[in-house]
């Protein structure tokens, strides 16, 4: 559905994109994770027409972006990262201006706004003015304005971005429940979504493509070990961490234990083990020494190690790390 | 052409949704008001003192209302025309929306036609408020209303030609201001490159003189419809918009 060979933008400074190929197949839903500034943006912007490329190419459902522009803009639905909006305009009115920009006439757009109003639940605000909306209602406008035209693709730019967390789940589930009938790409900075939403992950940095795969396969690729975290506190106020350390790596098939945190009564562990299952054993070993076992969950950061890994990037890393525990700690 | 009219309603909903078409209106009628009362003041006072001194001095409505009234709105509107061009694309490019606009299945000339003749239909409407107090005198007097409907179309023309300058300039950047203030200024000089024929009459002051958007209004203001003036107007607009169009085409390779 989409084809993307060498695309490359280059400013007189810099090199946004650096031969960008990848190919998404009809149906598929596609994260584009990279941290701020990697490129992300523009190279949407390649695929929706908005900026040309400076060499390669880009072919959407057959057609090329610089040859038959408005044949490509037809079959795009796209979401820039501030959901394109006139504040002076009610919601429907929008959205039928939108319809008219996008080819859509009488009974036909009117079916169509209908259905994307109930779609993306802004039917409840069909006659406000758009500069009165919420940050939520104003993104699932824009997701409406992006749907209008039932396109082949559509292109959303951090369509979470800014949401609180119940809304983000929301937007999620619409952008899942679109799947299947759309191609979509969306980008993000937030790994968890690319792990929930998505099924295929093009990672980028530095303009440059730094893996291309599934999601299975990437935290399969990452996780060659089990990776386990326990968190471990004493019954009377204190803890001998090194105790245990001690009584984990004595659990049979753990290959190696590492303190992440230790607080005077708060201790983690990630526990790394062959392939097999041993947290039934952890937490055996754990209780049966007469300690409080507080937590026991799989490391699942996988895809967050192999994303700092292949960008590696350290402040990025930690402002990731810190979007990730704020939307958690919200939700 | 259903793409322009679609960008050009919705322009227009845009000046009317927000105070900015009725305070140019409201301001253009207060204007042009005192300009109309003043000079039909003035006619009144002609005619009384022709009146007196018992001899009738030929007194044309046409020729000393009509005419410098016309030739005055041209320059109330040289001041009003930044005010309606500034936002037109500076405001979709600071809130996002030209992307909107840019990834449509439209091409950019539409989306510029469509913009201009928005803020032409604004500039007529202002037109029209002038034409209620032209009406007055078509109420108490017979002017000939041919020379009128001419200098209509001049100012139209000229307005057309000044609202494509400034329609460019707004492409140029995101700020309104800037927009607004920059077009102000090309189209006072517009108007004041005529000044230099007063002093020099070598080759290049009669063409800083031929290009001053001010001479090619003064044959539309007499009631004549010069073909010569008519198509400078219409150059001016078509390089207007052809800048509009390639500024708008470089923003795909600048960003």
């Amino acid at each position: 559905m989409i084809t993307v060979k060498e695309l490359t933008k280059r400013y007189a400074r810099n090199t946004a994109v650096d031969h960008i190929s990848f190919e998404v197949t009809k149906g598929q839903i596609v994260g584009f994770l990279g941290p701020n500034g990697a490129g992300k943006t523009t190279t949407m912007r390649m695929l929706t027409g908005f900026l040309s490329p400076t060499s390669g190419s880009a072919t959407v459902a057959g057609y090329d972006v610089l040859e038959q522009p408005l044949e490509v803009k037809k079959r795009i639905g796209y979401l820039p990262e501030t959901p394109p909006l006139y504040p002076e305009m009610e919601t429907a009115e929008y959205l039928t201006f939108v319809g008219q920009l996008k080819g859509l006439r009488g009974t036909e757009l009117r079916r169509r706004l209908d259905y994307v109003c109930d779609r993306c639940a802004v039917a409840d605000v069909k006659n406000k003015l758009l500069g009165k909306l919420s940050k939520g209602y104003r993104q699932r406008v824009g997701l409406a304005q992006a749907i209008i035209h039932n396109p082949d693709v559509l292109i959303l730019d951090e369509p979470t971005a800014g949401l609180d967390p119940k809304q983000i789940n929301e937007t999620r589930d619409l952008i899942k429940s679109l799947g299947g009938d759309h191609t979509i790409i969306l980008s993000t900075h937030i790994l968890p979504e690319v792990e929930q939403t998505c099924e295929q992950v093009l990672i980028i940095n530095k303009g440059k493509l730094v893996a291309t795969d599934s999601v299975q396969n990437l935290q399969n690729r990452a996780r060659g070990a089990e990776s386990v975290l326990v968190e471990v506190s004493g019954r009377n106020g204190s803890l001998d961490f090194a105790a245990v350390q001690q009584r984990l790596e004595q659990v049979a098939g753990v290959s190696r234990v590492v303190v992440k945190q230790s607080h005077p009564n708060r201790n983690s562990f990630e526990v790394e083990s062959r392939k097999g299952f041993v947290r039934g054993d952890l937490a055996r070993a754990v209780v049966e020494s007469g300690w409080d076992l507080n937590e026991l969950r799989p490391a699942a950061m996988s895809l967050e190690e192999i994303f700092l890994q292949l960008t590696g990037t350290e402040a990025a890393a930690k402002d990731e790390e810190k979007e990730e525990v704020a939307v958690k700690g919200a939700s | 052409m259903r793409n322009v009219l679609i960008i050009a309603r919705k322009e227009l909903r845009s000046y009317f949704a927000s105070p900015i078409a009725y305070l140019l209106l409201t301001m253009f009628a207060l204007i042009f008001g005192f300009f109309f009362w003043n000079s039909l003041g003035y006619f009144v006072l002609m005619g009384m003192e022709s009146q007196m001194r018992g001899q009738m001095m030929p007194m044309n409505l046409n020729e000393m209302i009509i005419r410098p009234l016309l030739s005055n709105v041209g320059v109330i509107g040289l001041f009003f025309i930044p005010m309606i061009t500034m936002r037109l694309f500076a405001e979709e490019k600071r809130s996002g929306t030209i992307e909107l606009l840019a990834t449509s299945p439209i091409r950019d000339i539409e989306v510029i036609i469509g913009k201009w003749l928005a803020a032409v239909s604004l500039y007529a409407c202002m037109l029209l408020v002038a034409a209620v107090n032209f009406a007055f005198l078509f109420k108490y007097g017979k002017p000939d209303w041919k020379p009128l409907l001419i200098g209509y179309l001049g100012l139209l023309l000229q307005a057309g030609a000044l609202l494509a300058v400034g329609t460019f300039i707004s492409t140029l950047t995101k700020n309104q201001i800037i927009a607004g203030a920059a077009t102000f200024g090309v189209c006072l000089l517009l108007w004041v490159l005529e000044w230099v024929s007063g002093y020099e009459t070598a080759a290049w002051a009669q063409v800083l003189a031929y290009m001053s958007i001010i001479t090619h209004f003064e044959s539309f203001a007499k009631g004549v419809l010069d073909l010569k003036d008519a198509i400078f107007y219409v150059t001016v607009i078509f390089l207007g918009l052809f800048f509009t169009a390639r500024s708008m085409e470089s923003l795909r390779w600048r960003s």
